[in-house]
């Protein structure tokens, strides 16, 4: 069903396909898990209380954390991608393994409501792919993730990109198991989109302003956004780049070549 | 926010626990969620109304208790309420916080009667 207000059909399931795949298989949340925790029971005539004292989203965490043991036992750096729709995450992933695909091995999981489109894209780019599908889902979580880096078949020491569902909103929430959690956002949309969506901007960790091409076109206040940025979350590394024209593209290259070193 | 995915974990939670504790009834759930969680509360209440038909929690009284935010500014010290991440030490002006509370979002109790 919807994952905001509740209409339609409950419990649609996702879907985790390459682009070469004829049969869908369709997954459902299914993680057992097993968790010992004490409780207090205070006994009383008429009631008790059972304390829990639990992070609602332990499981999505638990998976997260798996997926990251994972990546470090095969020395993959993880990107989780996120964005606004539009921002120019597919052609930046695109663009990377097309310069970058003679000196690194990417993997790429693409995350949207609808369509092979996008692992399509990526596919054409070169690089191995799975597209989730989340039907009215609104966001990729750490259990679609492990299945679908099942499916990919990951060698050792590479990168693996993790193109989110366009939301800056829900991703925030979800821990995918990430080594990076990258946020994209283009000169198109405002230079106070930190301030508006400063939940998602405190959990990232880069922020790349993309489409810089554009500024001779419209009002956006580059030295403004940063700076509103760096309030939400001063840990943040800001880059600028058109991945049209190729411009700043060269300092996110120098960024990923040196994780990419560092993972040995 | 994604509200009724938190309102399906909940559920989860309170029915592990009614297994665990032989209950069949829940009279009221304990949540905390903190104003800097990024989860909605009202939108929550909503959510909850609609996940928890034909589960152990259908009848059952959710209490939300919010979590204020609070920062500790990392230039003075001084810590202060906040209501966002882009917020102001009082004291010294800096925009410079480490959130010490405020991002909750957690089962506290079960309670029966």
């Amino acid at each position: 069903m919807c994952d905001t207000c509740g209409c339609g059909q409950p419990d649609s399931p996702y879907t985790i396909k390459r682009p070469d795949e004829e049969i869908i298989s369709q997954e459902k949340d299914n993680y057992s898990h097993h968790h010992t925790h004490e409780h207090d029971d205070e006994y009383n005539h008429h009631s008790h209380k059972i304390v829990i004292e639990q992070d609602i989203l332990q499981k999505n965490n638990l998976i997260a954390e798996r997926n990251r043991g994972y990546f470090e036992a095969k020395n993959v750096l993880a990107l989780n991608l996120v964005s606004s729709p539009g921002s120019g995450k597919t052609c930046l992933i695109e663009r990377t393994i097309k310069d970058l695909s003679k000196e690194i091995n990417f993997f790429i999981i693409e995350g949207d409501q609808q369509t092979m489109l996008d692992a399509e894209r990526i596919q054409k780019a070169g690089a191995p792919v799975v597209q989730i599908n989340t039907g009215n889902g609104c966001h990729l979580d750490a259990d679609m993730i492990n299945k679908s880096i099942k499916k990919l078949e990951i060698v050792n020491h590479s990168v693996l990109i993790i193109e989110n569902v366009g939301n800056l909103v829900c991703p925030s929430l979800f821990d995918l198991g990430e080594s990076y959690r990258i946020v994209i956002i283009s000169v198109t949309e405002g230079d106070d989109k930190p301030l508006k969506y400063s939940t998602m901007f405190y959990s990232s960790n880069l922020c790349i302003i993309n489409k810089t091409d554009l500024l001779p076109h419209v009002d956006f206040d580059v030295k403004k956004c940063k700076e509103s940025a760096l309030r939400i979350n001063h840990h943040l590394q800001l880059f600028e780049m058109s991945v049209k024209n190729g411009e700043g593209l060269e300092n996110w290259y120098g960024w990923l070549r040196e994780q990419y070193k560092k993972l040995l | 926010m994604h509200e009724l995915s938190i309102a399906m974990n909940i559920i989860d939670i309170a029915s592990e626990e009614a297994k665990v504790n032989n209950l069949s009834v829940i009279d009221e759930i304990e949540i905390e969620i903190g104003t800097l969680s990024g989860v909605e509360i009202d939108a929550l209440k909503f959510a909850m109304e609609i996940a928890t038909k034909k589960t152990i929690l259908e009848n059952s009284k959710t209490i939300i208790t919010e979590i204020p935010g609070q920062a500790r500014c990392l230039i003075c010290s001084k810590e202060f309420v906040i209501d966002s991440f882009f917020a102001q030490c009082p004291e010294c002006k800096q925009f410079n916080l480490q959130i010490i509370q405020g991002q909750e979002l957690r089962v506290k109790s079960l309670n029966v009667y």
